[in-house]
């Protein structure tokens, strides 16, 4: 039989053929220009738009940054330079990069210690940023804003290390009552903090400042690009808690408390944030005790934190929000009263659901502290458009400064917003 | 025989304030109130004698007394005679007015960023990534700077189109470019203009009422009424119509080079362009973003029933998509205009007289009554800003699913 049939066929192929590659115009790269770039012939036209946008905005922009001049002393050289071309003078950069920096008042000797700030301020951000670090390092963190304190006004060491031993004095007794109730650890932190620093203050001699280990500069003569990282930094710190606070206190059942916290939210919320600029730089020092001279810095960054605490209220609120009342059920049926449900059922969660909401303000709050120098503070804009542009030296060159600063502005904030997204999808520990 | 007796009635203890649920929160309470108390007392205290000590005292007398400031850009009459309250107003209408150009330019740049950000085409969509990421990522503060530089530094002089051969032009002989700021025809309404305004009002009502009787005919009988071009009709012959009947009335007045400078026509100055430019492409940006996450947020499975019940794609998205779409879209976006408002008041850095250069600036440092101006413009914003939340809040209720 078997051989009858081998006759009866003349070929029969015993090993399978191998796949033929797809034809050229339907695989690799055609296939994704075709699929991406011209798939329609609506599409196609929106393509060249596109690429004709493109090349409007560089053959505009690459010749005249990559022809730019870095070495003059002023405009007017560097213009002698170019001799008619359109090009930029860097040199504006190169020559006053320190102003942009740090404002024109601070010595250039003492530049390294807002440097090694900034540089310890990495390694403080660190382990609150990336979970995976180990525990203890947070114990810098909470060291970080005395270091950074000195380092950047200088004076007297005494002063930071009473704030900080204020700080450690509140904490252990804090812990120590807390097994008790959390309102007593709570107030009865506060008070030992309070007692500290009113005996610490009294302990400080007069005119330690003077010979301090670092010299003090005032904090008129912060400027510059540092002076928006201080603002931003220090002021969405110290509104994260005080956010929280006022989130609690308006999902609380005492009409009284919640009254005032949506009083104060929805105010600040309502209002622009350069009007409360206007109230740090014109009113609010007849709110102060006369005689008492608090520096604008302090103000501002009163207004400032004001301001933010407020939007990072709402953001708080709408994880509070978020969460399934069976939560807050479930922690009253363990038994835990208030402050446990809150620190350690509610708040954990409804942070985790925040955090890219808490980002954006963030992002945002740093965006803001240019405007600053509206109310005359030499922030890098105050920079840009008072000393620089008004020097003989340089006045005319505005876009390579409006360059740099956006530079800046654009790494820092689009770093922030890469980080909340890495974090989002990190703490994604749901429904994948 | 056991009789029940009732346990014996606890006596209030001091320590029942704190540890009693009962008595817990007023105590609480309590404590709030005093600590408010006592911050309002100490902070006031202090207002009263710092306003002692520097002679002051709190009236808004000064809002009657005249101005003696020249504001350059105004909508209704000013002059430097006028009083104080009277350039305040003049502040409030500029704020209004730039808010108002904003928020729809705002609304344009957005949605068709959105839009194209979910584009097939690759290109165009990195395209508006990178618009997106640019704006939102450098300070408003520094684009209202650079577009003012664009609009000063830039721009040629008026006396740049002077001459046989000048050396600018100007844009279909109608828009001026320059330095000052930018100059378009202004329209003049001769006699029996205001018909053909009325008929051109009358004839958008037009538009919804039939648009409203399509939907009623489609919903009670099925039978589908064309609906863009009787709509493109009904806005547009009427009023055509109504121009060449009335012998047209309404003419434009074109800005002609008048000696060193423009006359004629509106002008528009550069920090308004700037203001209105700036916050329109950096509010732009977040609103592209709004946009994308509310179609996005249309479940895939939405879009497919349609398919699968046979409407057509451009009813798809009228009847399904959009509806669902607008619903997450609008609340952000009516909270970007409450920005777009707040924002308007950078105006003070590029020298545009809305209401806080005028009342918060130079008012302010003229009179030196800072307690009072500043209140005044607080409240303000303040209103706007509550007037659109209860706006919003409308909305809310409106748009909310209708659920059991």
């Amino acid at each position: 039989m078997s051989d009858t049939h081998a006759q009866s066929v003349a070929f029969v192929r015993e090993t399978a053929i191998p796949p033929a590659a797809p034809p050229s115009t339907a695989a690799g790269p055609v296939k994704w220009v075709r699929d991406n770039l011209f798939p329609t012939w609506a599409n196609a036209l929106l393509t060249v738009a596109a690429l004709y946008v493109i090349w409007l905005v560089l053959s505009s922009t690459l010749p005249w940054i990559l022809g730019g001049i870095w070495n003059t002393n002023s405009l007017a050289a560097c213009r002698e330079i170019l001799d008619g071309r359109s090009a930029a003078c860097f040199s504006v950069l190169t020559e006053r990069w320190h102003q942009l920096l740090y404002g024109f008042k601070y010595p250039s000797e003492l530049y390294w210690r807002p440097n090694l700030a900034l540089l310890l301020l990495f390694f403080a951000a660190a382990p609150v940023l990336f979970f995976d670090l180990p525990r203890k390092l947070l114990i810098f963190t909470g060291l970080y804003p005395f270091i950074a304190y000195w380092l950047i006004w200088g004076g007297t060491i005494l002063a930071p290390l009473v704030a900080l031993a204020g700080f450690i004095a509140g904490y252990l007794v804090y812990a120590r009552l807390v097994k008790a109730s959390f309102a007593k650890g709570f107030l009865g932190g506060i008070a030992a903090a309070v007692i500290v620093w009113g005996i610490g203050g009294y302990l400080i001699p007069e005119g330690a400042s003077d010979r301090a280990m670092l010299e003090a500069i005032p904090s008129r003569d912060l400027g510059g690009f540092m002076l928006n990282l201080m603002l931003g930094v220090t002021c969405v710190s110290l509104s994260l808690p005080i956010g929280i606070a006022l989130a609690l206190g308006r999902q609380s059942h005492l009409p009284l408390i919640k009254g005032i916290c949506v009083v104060f939210i929805e105010f600040i919320r309502g209002v622009p944030l350069i009007t409360l600029l206007f109230v740090a730089s014109v009113m609010l020092a007849y709110f102060f005790p006369p005689e008492s001279t608090v520096d604008l810095f302090l103000r501002v960054v009163i207004m400032i934190t004001m301001f933010s605490s407020a939007y990072i209220a709402e953001v708080i609120r709408g994880g509070l929000a978020a969460l399934p009342k069976g939560q807050n059920e479930a922690a009253d049926s363990l038994g835990l009263d208030y402050a446990q449900a809150i620190r350690l059922i509610i708040l954990p969660q409804a942070l985790k659901i925040s955090i890219p909401g808490i980002v954006n303000i963030a992002v945002g709050l740093f965006k803001d502290t240019t405007l600053v120098s509206v109310i005359s503070l030499f922030d890098i804009v105050g920079m840009i458009r008072g000393p620089i542009l008004a020097s003989t030296d340089w006045n005319g060159v505005y876009w390579e400064l409006l360059m740099f600063a956006s530079v800046l502005f654009f790494v820092v904030c689009y770093g922030i917003s890469q980080y909340s997204q890495w974090l989002e999808r990190r703490l994604a520990t749901d429904h994948r | 025989m056991t009789t029940l007796t009732d346990p014996p009635k606890e006596s209030f203890k001091l320590s029942m304030l704190l540890n009693d649920t009962r008595y817990r929160s007023l105590t609480m309470q309590a404590i709030a109130a005093l600590l408010l108390a006592l911050a309002i007392v100490y902070l006031g205290n202090n207002l009263i004698q710092n306003l002692r000590a520097a002679g002051l005292n709190i009236s808004y007398g000064f809002l009657g007394s005249a101005s003696n400031y020249d504001i350059n850009q105004t909508l209704i009459e000013y002059s430097s005679r006028s009083t104080h309250l009277r350039a305040a107003v003049v502040g409030i209408l500029n704020t209004l007015l730039v808010a108002l150009l904003a928020c729809a330019t705002a609304t344009v740049f957005g949605v068709i960023a959105g839009v194209l950000r979910l584009s097939p085409n690759w290109l165009v969509r990195k395209l508006m990534a990178v618009y997106v990421e640019i704006f939102r990522n450098i300070p408003v503060l520094i684009w209202i700077i650079i577009i003012f530089t664009v609009m000063t530094a830039s721009m040629p002089a008026p006396s740049a189109f002077r001459g046989e051969d000048p050396a600018s032009s100007m844009l279909f002989g109608a828009f001026a470019f320059t330095n000052r700021g930018v100059y378009v025809p202004a329209p003049v309404w001769g006699a029996g203009s205001m018909v053909v305004v009325a008929v051109f009002v009358l004839s958008i009502i037009g538009v919804f009422a039939y648009r409203r009787y399509a939907t009623k005919l489609l919903y009670d009988t099925g039978k589908l009424l064309p609906m863009f071009w009787p709509s493109v009709g009904i806005f547009l012959l009427p009023a055509i119509l109504a121009f060449f009947i009335m012998g047209s009335p309404i003419g434009l007045d074109y800005p002609e080079l008048k000696g060193f400078n423009f006359g004629g026509g509106i002008k528009i100055g550069a920090p308004l362009i700037a203001l209105w430019f700036a916050l329109s492409i950096y509010t732009g940006a977040f609103i592209a973003e709004n946009v994308r996450a509310g179609i996005q947020a249309v479940s895939k499975g939405q879009t497919e029933a349609a398919a699968a019940l046979g409407l057509r794609p451009g009813r798809v998205m009228n009847l399904v998509v959009l509806p669902q779409a607008l619903r997450v879209i609008i609340p952000p976006l009516i909270s970007q205009y409450l920005n777009i408002t707040k924002n308007s008041s950078l105006a003070i850095a590029v020298g545009y007289a809305d209401v806080t250069a005028t009342l918060g600036g130079i008012t302010l440092n003229q009179t030196g009554r800072a307690i009072e101006c500043v209140l005044l413009l607080m409240l303000f914003y303040l209103t706007i800003s509550l007037l659109i939340s209860a706006f919003m809040n409308v909305y809310n209720n409106a748009a909310k699913l209708k659920e059991r």
